[in-house]
């Protein structure tokens, strides 16, 4: 039952061959079997679930089921769920009960879908490995000893190790696209503007976006379409009709044009995954695709942009953790400085306090024009890239990373860790959706293929992503991890 | 001696009528309990996210529509970071590089009933703090976020002031202007105006100007008008003495009226404004503005031409009367209940603002309403009673004995006796119960008269209790005694 997919366990539900109580139970008993070496939950929420599925089957009983109704997901842990932990994978957020639910959150239960629980994450979405989480890294089920990305490592972990058919993540630099490529699933960030940001715990808010990742394209469409819309609690989220995404996914390839930015295969690029990326762009012209190359020709400027946007966001949206309110305080505090100066120190991990301090930096006075502004401007340029490259081409794509998993503590200085993320970090700063496919391996770790489309372009994306899973199998192989377990 | 000048800038902070917050549903009520009114977007509780109130953007339009000001086509809503207990982000959502309202003036009017222009800086919309509670809590601080989120219109003036006198003028214009938009109740007890002002002094002439002390918070117009008076002695003896002012922020001490240094501009914070992502720049496009315009009310200067051209009230008369909208509204209802614009103003201006003065009371919570009081008027003008007995009217109608004029007239039997035969016994009784004084009356020669009949009119008004219409006394007591 754990291979199976959302729309296959969906058919299960509905011709009644098993109940929604069986299959998150047996979903609970595999995380409790598999995932103390997995490390890709940081709550489990078993009783809430049980008695959630319960609800679900009457509701199906009754002829009143939502699309999702009793089907298991996980959450990454930055998405608020009310009266449970919301950690955001840090220690200053370790006792923080959300008092309301984030709007994706609302809708995926009112579809009847059933949280299992909450996954581990870098802390506040801050990393590219995992390792920067409170609760300890993630493993990745492919091998044990590599990272499964970041940040939302924990959600592709458990999705890998069949612990939950999907599980929602959020994709600020790649945090959705890269674990989902290192861990062997698909996941899709969605255009800015797409998925209410309400209740996801805020790291850079003009980059922030939720997403699903998944077993497929075509579940990541069912999920896209229950979490997409515009809400008034979110003033930037975008009023345009979701469509019907699993409706378009079987739209034809032939004539479809795909770009290859050149600026994505140069160095630095694993040979392996390289090898594995062109495949499968082969598998396109095979389906009846043409293939050129473009330029984006600002991409080497991406990761400097992002790396003073980012923290530039992160700076001023980590403020309210004080210690006045609610999460960590210090022990006994003297005055109010010494409160704000140890509850920070003892409740932010290094990697956190790296990013709330360049972005104070950026934003002081004298060096405000000299980076964020410049950064701005960069970004525009590199948003006018895609839209031109767009002008040209339907779709673009390349190797989700530039590598496969890395071994746990491999990345020891933090510039070579924000590299990981040159081919995805460009998409945040100009709003586009990106899925990441898999696309083949790179020795026993899994490659991912990255496909780019135009903002709101969402349904021509999973069309092409579920046409190659139509005509590959990559999709299907799973990790010798867990695989004896029920 | 050297001549000093003044020099004074305000940063008025209203805060707006919205029903919610400016960026969250949460009420926005004055005096509830602690905490009650701030839900989790006004916490800054993780994952929240604000969404601009249009009430608060629509009011901040209307107030530059009212002071002439350019309505840029964008503005921007910007983070102003900082920690402190009772700002729960560790920002303030505000506006610095494209305030919602640019350039504008506003006209003052001073005691001596001149007039000037102060340019309005810019004004900008950003969302209120908490507040730290410091007493009751032994050696802690509590924190009250009810008010976090109150929508609050800031109005930068230039440095245009040159005495505390123009700057209360100045100060009492916005506020009429707030008032009268409807976009504040204008309570500053309640803080719903407060005031930050710029001081400097300068040696008269010289152009330049001095270096200035920001004193924060001050939160009546007496206490601005203190607070400049203390903060110019304090600057001029200081630069007298060869010392220097410096560029500091200063709090008033509204106990002891002098103002204290809090920190000097070098340490101060360095804000880190930048464009909050979470918040679309506001377009207002020309059909919009027009929208407004066409519902703004009319505006204290307005009213104020109104009163003196259509209205023929003197222009002393018409200024007190447009200078507060409660003023206004009162004066006018009692204008139409009477129907006579001059007996209204000065009934408002006399008899009703002496006894409101004397009981330090708001027009607002007059005990006489506008209606009582037009009917009173009224009652005057038909000659029902006389001016004297009006006065009394209007004592029992403050001290709340009947809800109209007509029933206090009645119960007291204030009715003007206009009736001749009436009024003619009583004279007939008068001068037979005074011989002498007649006989002394018939002898004496015409100006001796005048003085003398002021007996008999005495004597007749006394015979009715007051209620002989005394005109017609004096006029048929004449008749009589010169007849005979």
């Amino acid at each position: 039952m754990h291979d199976k997919t959302l729309t296959e366990l969906a058919a299960g539900l509905q011709a009644g061959e098993f109940s929604s109580r069986e299959l998150c139970q047996a979903a609970l008993e595999r995380i409790e079997h598999l995932d103390g070496e997995l490390n890709s939950f940081i709550t489990v929420t078993a009783e809430q679930a049980l008695a959630n599925a319960d609800a679900a089957d009457r509701a199906r009983e009754a002829g009143d089921a939502g699309p999702l109704a009793g089907l298991p997901l996980a959450l990454k842990d930055i998405f608020c769920t009310q009266g449970v932990r919301t950690s955001c994978g840090s220690k200053m957020l370790d006792d923080f009960v959300s008092p309301y639910d984030a709007t994706v959150v609302e809708k995926l239960r009112q579809a009847g879908a059933v949280n299992l629980g909450k996954t581990n994450m870098d802390e506040f979405a801050m990393g590219s490995s995992n390792e920067n989480s409170f609760y300890g890294p993630v493993k990745n089920p492919w091998d044990l000893s590599a990272v499964p990305g970041g940040s939302s490592g924990g959600s592709a972990a458990a999705v890998a190790a069949g612990l939950v058919p999907a599980a929602l993540g959020t994709d600020t630099g790649g945090s959705i696209r890269q674990p989902a490529a290192f861990c062997g699933i698909t996941g899709l960030k969605p255009t800015y503007g797409r998925v209410s940001r309400y209740g996801m715990v805020a790291y850079a808010s003009s980059l922030d976006q939720g997403g699903p990742l998944a077993r497929n394209a075509a579940d990541c469409a069912l999920l896209l379409e229950t979490i997409a819309g515009q809400d008034v609690r979110d003033s930037t989220s975008v009023a345009r009709v979701v469509p019907d995404y699993t409706a378009d996914l079987d739209t034809s390839l032939s004539g479809l044009k795909i770009g290859l930015p050149k600026e994505y295969f140069g160095d630095g690029l694993d040979p392996e995954v390289e090898t594995a990326v062109r495949e499968a762009i082969k598998v396109y012209e095979s389906l009846g695709a043409k293939v050129c190359e473009v330029s984006l020709p600002h991409t080497h400027l991406a990761i400097p942009a992002y790396y003073v946007i980012a923290p530039a966001e992160a700076s001023s949206n980590l403020s309210r953790y004080d210690g006045v309110r609610f999460g960590h305080r210090c022990d006994d505090p003297t005055d109010l400085e010494d409160l704000y100066k140890r509850t920070r120190a003892e409740g932010f991990g290094e990697e956190v306090k790296r990013r709330i301090l360049i972005g104070t930096h950026t934003l002081s006075e004298g060096f405000f024009d000299a980076y964020y502004l410049k950064a701005q401007q960069v970004r525009r340029l590199i948003r006018q890239d895609f839209l031109d490259a767009f002008d040209e081409v339907d779709v673009l794509m390349g190797p989700t990373a530039p590598t496969p998993a890395f071994d746990l503590g491999a990345q020891k200085d933090p510039v070579s860790m924000y590299l990981q993320d040159i081919y995805t970090i460009a998409v945040n700063l100009a709003g586009i959706p990106g899925i990441s496919v898999p696309a083949g391996f790179a020795g026993n770790r899994p490659v991912g293929l990255q496909v780019l489309a135009p903002h709101f372009a969402e349904a021509q994306l999973l069309g092409v992503a579920h046409q190659f899973q139509q005509a590959t199998d990559w999709h299907l192989k799973r990790p010798a991890f867990g695989k004896e377990t029920a | 001696m050297m001549q000093w000048e003044t020099v004074i800038g305000l940063e008025v902070h209203v805060q707006l009528a919205t029903q919610s917050k400016i960026f969250s549903g949460a009420s926005t009520a004055f005096g509830a309990e602690p905490n009650t009114q701030a839900c989790a977007v006004d916490l800054g509780m993780p994952g929240v996210l604000p969404v601009l109130n249009e009430n608060a953007v629509a009011m901040a339009v209307k107030f530059g529509l009212a002071v002439d000001a350019d309505i840029p086509e964008t503005s921007l809503f910007e983070r102003k970071n900082y920690f402190y207990p009772d700002l729960p982000k560790g920002y303030q959502t505000s506006q610095m590089a494209q305030p919602i309202v640019g350039p504008g003036k506003v006209e003052i009017t001073l005691d001596d009933g001149s007039t000037r222009s102060v340019r309005i800086h810019h004004a900008h919309l950003e969302e209120d703090a908490g507040k730290s509670l410091h007493e009751d809590y032994h050696g802690m601080t509590g924190i009250d976020l009810n008010r976090s989120g109150t929508p609050l219109l800031e109005i930068v003036s230039e440095p245009d002031m040159r005495s505390a006198k123009e700057a209360v003028a100045y100060i009492k214009a916005l506020h009429a202007i707030v008032t009268y938009l409807g976009i504040s109740d204008g309570n500053m007890a309640e803080g719903s105006m407060r005031c930050d002002v710029n001081v400097s002094v300068r040696p008269k002439g010289q152009a330049a100007f001095g270096t200035r002390a920001e004193i924060k918070n001050v939160n009546s117009f007496r206490f601005v008008e203190k607070a400049i008076a203390f903060e110019v002695e304090r600057q001029v003896e200081l630069i007298e003495d060869g010392g220097e002012v410096i560029q500091e922020t200063r709090l008033f001490d509204p106990e002891r009226d002098e103002t204290r240094g809090m920190r000097t501009k070098e340490e101060a914070n360095d804000y880190r404004y930048f464009p909050c992502p979470d918040l679309l720049p506001v377009t207002l496009d020309s059909a919009y503005v027009d929208h407004q315009r066409a519902r703004m009310p009319e505006l204290p200067s307005e009213k104020r031409h109104r009163f003196e051209n259509q209205l023929g009230l003197s222009a002393y008369d018409a200024g007190v009367l447009a200078s507060s909208r409660a003023m206004a509204e009162y004066f006018e209802a009692v204008k139409e209940t009477c129907d006579d614009a001059k007996q209204a103003a000065n009934w408002v201006q006399g008899e009703l603002s002496a006894n409101l003065n004397r009981e330090s009371l708001e027009i607002g919570n007059s005990p006489v309403t506008a209606e009582q009081l037009g009917g009173l008027i009224r009652r005057v003008m038909d000659d029902t009673i006389s001016g004297k007995a009006a006065k009394q009217v209007f004592q029992a109608l403050w001290d709340g004995e009947a809800d109209t004029a007509d029933a206090i007239i009645e119960a007291r039997g204030l009715k003007q006796v206009t009736d001749t035969d009436a009024i003619e016994g009583m004279i007939d009784q008068v001068i037979a119960d005074s011989p002498v004084q007649v006989t002394q009356y018939r002898e004496a020669d015409e100006t001796k008269r005048g003085k003398m009949i002021g007996y008999f009119v005495g004597q007749v008004m006394k015979a009715s209790r007051g209620t002989a219409n005394p005109q017609q006394v004096n006029s048929l007591l004449k008749q009589k005694l010169d007849d005979a």
